[in-house]
């Protein structure tokens, strides 16, 4: 509904809120480009409106003055100066972006799957939620995201940061909240028909409130991740050659996670995410060394939400007590 | 006063009817089979004109419907056609097109004093495959357009739309073929065809401008082509190339279209950059000051244009230290557009300086191309792009490149080249009114846009939360004092050919080869092949003035 | 076209100049064009080194090779062709304009023949798209394929003999082979099909002695682009036909 015109004239900010320190970061080196921009565009408009008014031609027949002297020293000049502050804002601009490609240790980690046109939230605790993301204040939230199909991008002008959401891989975003309140979330890339309807709710609680969310109702609840994946692992058969008592026939799942792998080519890599998603999708890539390659491809018969359970699942394993050794 | 040369401009002199290009002859014939430059120039006048309107409409519809924050003029998946075709038509079929097709064409041959461009039939040729490209694209349109926005990203484009997406990239795909061809040309025939003594340091900077805009088109559009080939073989045959099912990569498709379309924006710009030195010069009565930097700097930004592409995937997963090293880039590919500005400025500084309507567009574009400039400094920053990207912040950047930048120019072109073109001049009050209104109607359109980006209102959004309605009536409001601004124009020139005054050769007193033939010029630019022994933009004092009285218009010499 | 000057030039030297320049510019474009499917290429390969081992074995070298051969050719009779025209020898042209179409057409009846056994092996992306994996490549015995990522056949580092498991991403990743494969061909296959129709629209001027030292433009121009699209080959060729292949 429209709302009537002293409604929206109250309700127009210039402004958008500021919900943490990277947004105050960020705001600060907007506005002193901003300066920058402000100080060279009026310098450059000041100088065209003197110079047509000082220098309007008084006779038809008038020509212009050429210049004397050595001219090279203000072309250098104004080569060099916007040199260095370009470079300069370069350097504070990539600090920023860097921090923000570097989530804190102990992050807490949110999983998030986008598809025309919604965002499927998931809570450390296995909570989830739909177009809404409710975190607590005070604590960085990680979110390692994909796509279900075409790309998106996950957008908090609030936290003001927003990373794109690509099928067939994860990216990842943080942010640390630190005022309470809700905010916007919106898709920022162009993903078909309802792309301005793929918005939601980034809603920062106090600690305590976020507890209760989170044991409460609400969201989309229901059997947690971890729960799911065990489930999946049964199901799909995985434990046939996977198990906590042998390595005969399958690498040790229990106490892998964060772990480093060994392949019989001599690569080695950290068993992350994005390695047990490429293990399930496609299993010949990575074959670890002693092992045949004889696990199957489960390509096209998961979603993307079943791999992030089965993930969870793998994350959840303890190494086991009779035999905690990875190969 | 004392101190300022006075040369003789016969401004009031009646020309001499006379046989020249538009009445040497008649029919549809002679016009669609010429391979006169400076026809096929006005052919391209029509045709890019027509787009222009049609995106132009496009862009009425769309900020129509966003003066309310409901969707409620036309549904969404209208709406997504429409900014797509918005952006198809503005872009491939009236920016890149524009002053290369029409002023460069017109003026290149007349500039360096050749009789027409190296490869006269080429030139038509590409005007028809320009014309061919621009109808595949129309058919589109009117069998319902594409809604992938202008960008066609996949898996969007190749795997999840139903719409015309294999017409539209065809039209996209023949109508490159025709800017290849004329940068082709334009290329050969800097090279080839100067006049004796036209050295390359005396060569106009509009002509080192479109120097610079032919290389890219040369090395660029190829890159286009290819990657539309590779999007429609994924459309047709689902191979896999882009598609991350089968082990292809989503983001190949965005290098592969940015390669390209990051240097097209250079081609948007860079000619209309080579008008604003023309414009300065003419209307300052001066030598456009550092000729070698403006000239060298327009050669800069084509090599280093091509070295940013992915400053459009800041946030498209792309690894931190590649973003770091476009990021760098990106701020170098700002420096040599800093040099023209302040170039251009600095030449004002004791010129004889006229306010005529080129000159008034010549300002405006330098002032808000500085503006528009440095906001890509500040999307070049990578901490404010993570931001502001996909946002309105970059939609208000690059119109006000676009439109307060590069048509300022061409419009600033046109006018200061309509009496060349058409031995016509327009009325002076109307074409100085209409040029206030575009810029006021330009700057209340696109500003508030810079705010609402920053405020987080992301592009291509058909609807949008309350508290944005204020800023976006705003900008509607001023769209449609822009609209209004550009009819004007639109009136009076096509008034002016049948009605206007008569111009004589040179009704600005400005230097320059193309001045020194009539207007219009004949069929061979020239009556005798001119020898050059003079500098651009010799307005200095102790150069003796080539006299431009009809009766020494048998030789060019100075002397 | 004729012996003419066109209008708008001042002398032969400068008509046969600009068309000389305009013909090099042309060819750039023409590298930036193959240049994306090549860098497209360069990336999946280094992505899929094994799929693109199995798919260049399912090309038949010894036709690839004798078609290498028949191109290099037959840019030595279109440079014999160029020759005669500057000379302005009308037979000359001629016959050596014809030995060039001879085996252009030979090359592409060989790339024809090729193209139906890869119908016929269900090896053409799309629906019907099937490796068939008897036609891995081996080598002393041993299956190429045990060796990744660098394709170098030999340096089994395993102890243990690996298996040949059906890989499934193994299909959909020989099929982008396959498909760069025919992109790369098919559009050097039409740059020389446009190439023979160029040479067959020269055999008439040639005939009526229409080039000579003052003007021979087109028939060096046809020469450049000819030279151009047989070196594209010369890069296609081993890229394609030689990956992963030893001994």
């Amino acid at each position: 509904m429209t709302q009537p015109l002293h409604g929206f004239l109250r309700d127009a900010p210039l402004f958008p809120p500021r919900a943490s320190e990277m947004a105050r970061d960020i705001d600060f080196l907007f506005f002193s480009t901003l300066g920058v921009l402000i100080f060279f565009s009026t310098l450059i408009a000041s100088l065209i409106f003197y110079f047509m008014v000082r220098y309007h031609r008084r006779s038809p027949n008038q020509v212009g003055r050429q210049p004397q002297g050595n001219t090279m020293l203000l072309e250098t000049a104004w080569i060099i100066v916007p040199l260095i502050l370009t470079l300069a804002i370069f350097t504070w601009g990539a600090q920023i972006y860097f921090a923000a490609a570097r989530p804190p240790a102990g992050a807490m980690q949110f999983y998030v799957v986008g598809k025309q046109w919604m965002w499927k939230i998931e809570h450390p605790s296995g909570k989830r939620e739909i177009n809404e993301l409710h975190v607590p204040r005070g604590q960085a939230v990680k979110l390692r995201m994909t796509s279900e199909d075409v790309i998106h991008s996950f957008y908090v002008p609030a936290m003001r940061v927003k990373a794109d959401v690509i099928p067939g891989k994860y990216t990842m975003l943080w942010f640390k909240p630190d005022t309470v309140g809700t905010y916007h979330l919106f898709c920022s890339q162009y993903c078909g028909a309802e792309h301005s309807h793929m918005v939601g709710r980034v809603v920062v609680m106090e600690p305590t409130d976020y507890e209760l969310f989170i044991a409460g109702a609400g969201g989309t609840g229901g059997t947690s991740s971890v729960a799911s994946g065990e489930e999946l692992f049964v199901t799909k058969s995985c434990n046939t050659c996977h198990r906590p008592d042998t390595t005969a026939r399958a690498p040790m799942l229990w106490g892998l996670f964060g772990k480093t792998v060994a392949f019989h080519d001599g690569r080695t890599t950290v068993a992350d995410e994005a390695y047990i998603r490429e293990s399930i999708l496609n299993p010949a890539a990575k074959v670890v060394s002693g092992y045949q390659p004889i696990m199957p491809t489960y390509r096209g018969q998961l979603s993307e939400e079943e791999i992030i359970q089965l993930i969870r699942y793998i994350q959840s394993l303890k190494p086991n007590a009779v035999d905690g050794q990875v190969r | 006063m004392s101190t300022q040369t006075e040369f003789v401009i016969p401004v009031e002199e009646a020309p001499e009817p006379g046989d020249h290009y538009l009445n040497h002859t008649f029919g549809l014939a002679s016009w669609l089979l010429t391979k006169d430059h400076k026809r096929i120039a006005i052919l391209y006048l029509i045709s890019i004109s027509f787009f222009f309107v049609l995106g132009g409409l496009m862009a009425v519809l769309i900020r129509l419907e966003l003066t309310t924050p409901e969707g409620d003029l036309v549904q969404p998946d209208i709406y997504n056609r429409l900014f797509t075709m918005h952006g198809v038509l503005m872009i491939f079929f009236f920016l890149i097109p524009a002053i290369p097709g029409v002023l460069g064409n017109f003026l290149i041959p007349l500039m360096i004093g050749a009789k027409d461009l190296a490869f006269p039939k080429i030139n038509l040729l590409s005007w028809y495959i320009y014309v061919i490209g621009g109808l595949f694209t129309f058919y589109a349109l009117v069998s319902g357009g594409v809604d992938t926005g202008w960008t066609f990203y996949a898996p969007l484009s190749t795997t999840f739309t139903s719409t015309h997406v294999m017409a539209v990239a065809l039209g996209i795909f023949i109508a490159g073929f025709s800017s290849i061809l004329t940068g082709l040309n334009f290329v050969v025939t800097i090279h080839r065809m100067r006049a004796p003594g036209m050295t390359w340091s005396r060569l106009p900077l509009f002509v080192w401008a479109h120097y610079a805009t032919s290389i890219i088109q040369i090395l660029g559009t190829p890159v286009i082509a290819i990657t539309i080939l590779l999007l429609a073989a994924e459309r047709l045959f689902h191979v896999g190339i882009f598609d991350p099912k089968v082990g292809g990569d989503p983001v190949l498709f965005q290098h592969f279209f940015w390669f390209y379309s990051h240097p097209a924006v250079y081609i948007m710009i860079l000619p209309s950059m080579g008008v604003v030195s023309e414009l300065i010069a003419a209307f300052a009565r001066k030598k456009v000051f550092g000729y070698h930097f403006v000239a060298f700097s327009s050669i800069a930004i084509a090599v280093l244009g091509f070295l940013v592409w992915a400053h459009h995937m800041f946030v498209a997963g792309i690894s931190v230290y590649a973003a770091a090293v476009f990021s760098v880039l990106s701020m170098l590919v700002a420096i040599p557009s800093a040099i023209k500005v302040f170039n251009w400025t600095t030449t004002l500084y004791k010129g004889s300086i006229s306010w005529e309507t080129p000159m008034l567009y010549a300002l405006g574009f330098i002032g808000l191309f500085t503006i528009g400039g440095l906001t890509g400094v500040m999307l070049a920053t990578l901490g404010i792009d993570l931001h502001v990207h996909d946002t309105y912040f970059i939609v208000a950047h690059f119109h006000y490149i676009m439109v307060g930048g590069a048509i300022m120019g061409y419009m600033g072109g046109l006018h200061y080249w309509w009496p060349k073109i058409t031995g016509k001049l327009y009325p002076k009050f109307w074409s100085t009114v209409s040029a206030l209104i575009i810029f006021v109607g330009f700057n209340v359109t696109f500003f508030p846009q810079f705010i609402l980006g920053y405020l987080g209102m992301p592009r291509r959004y058909h609807t949008y939360p309350a508290e944005f309605q204020v800023l976006n009536v705003m900008s509607s409001a001023g769209a449609t004092v822009l609209g209004l601004g550009y009819l004007i124009p639109a009136i009076y020139l096509i008034w002016s050919m049948r009605y206007g005054k008569d111009a004589s050769d040179n009704p600005w007193g400005a230097v320059g080869l193309e001045w020194e033939t009539s207007s219009p010029p004949p069929v061979e630019n020239f009556e005798t092949p001119p020898v050059v022994t003079w500098e651009a933009y010799e307005y200095h004092e102790s150069t003796a003035m080539h006299s431009l009285a009809p009766s020494s218009r048998g030789s060019y010499r100075v002397g | 076209m004729s012996a003419d000057l066109a209008h708008h030039f001042d002398s032969y030297e400068q008509q046969a100049k600009s068309a000389s320049l305009g013909v090099w510019v042309f060819l750039v474009t023409e590298i930036m064009f193959f240049g994306g499917l090549f860098t497209a290429y360069i990336l999946y390969r280094s992505k899929y080194p094994e799929a693109f081992i199995a798919g260049s074995h399912q090309l038949d070298i010894a036709l690839g090779t004798f078609n290498t051969a028949v191109l290099i050719c037959s840019s030595l009779t279109m440079a014999m062709a160029v020759r005669s025209a500057q000379l302005g020898k009308r037979t000359a042209i001629v016959g050596f304009l014809m030995a060039t179409i001879l085996l252009g057409s030979t090359f592409l009846g060989i790339k024809a023949t090729e193209y139906h056994h890869k119908w016929v092996e269900h090896l053409i992306p799309g629906e019907s798209f099937h490796l068939d994996e008897a036609h891995l490549p081996t080598h002393h015995g041993k299956p190429v394929l045990s060796d990744l990522p660098t394709g170098i056949v030999g340096e089994s580092r395993a102890d243990a003999p690996l298996s040949t498991a059906p890989r499934s991403d193994l299909q959909a990743h020989t099929q982008l082979y396959f498909f760069l494969y025919f992109g790369m061909t098919g559009l050097h296959a039409l740059h020389m099909i446009i190439g023979v129709g160029l040479l067959v629209w020269l055999l008439s001027p040639s005939s009526k002695g229409k080039f000579d030292a003052d003007n021979h433009n087109y028939v060096e121009g046809v020469g450049l682009y000819w030279h151009f699209v047989d070196i594209v080959w010369i890069f296609l060729f081993p890229l394609l036909y030689l990956v992963g292949r030893h001994g």
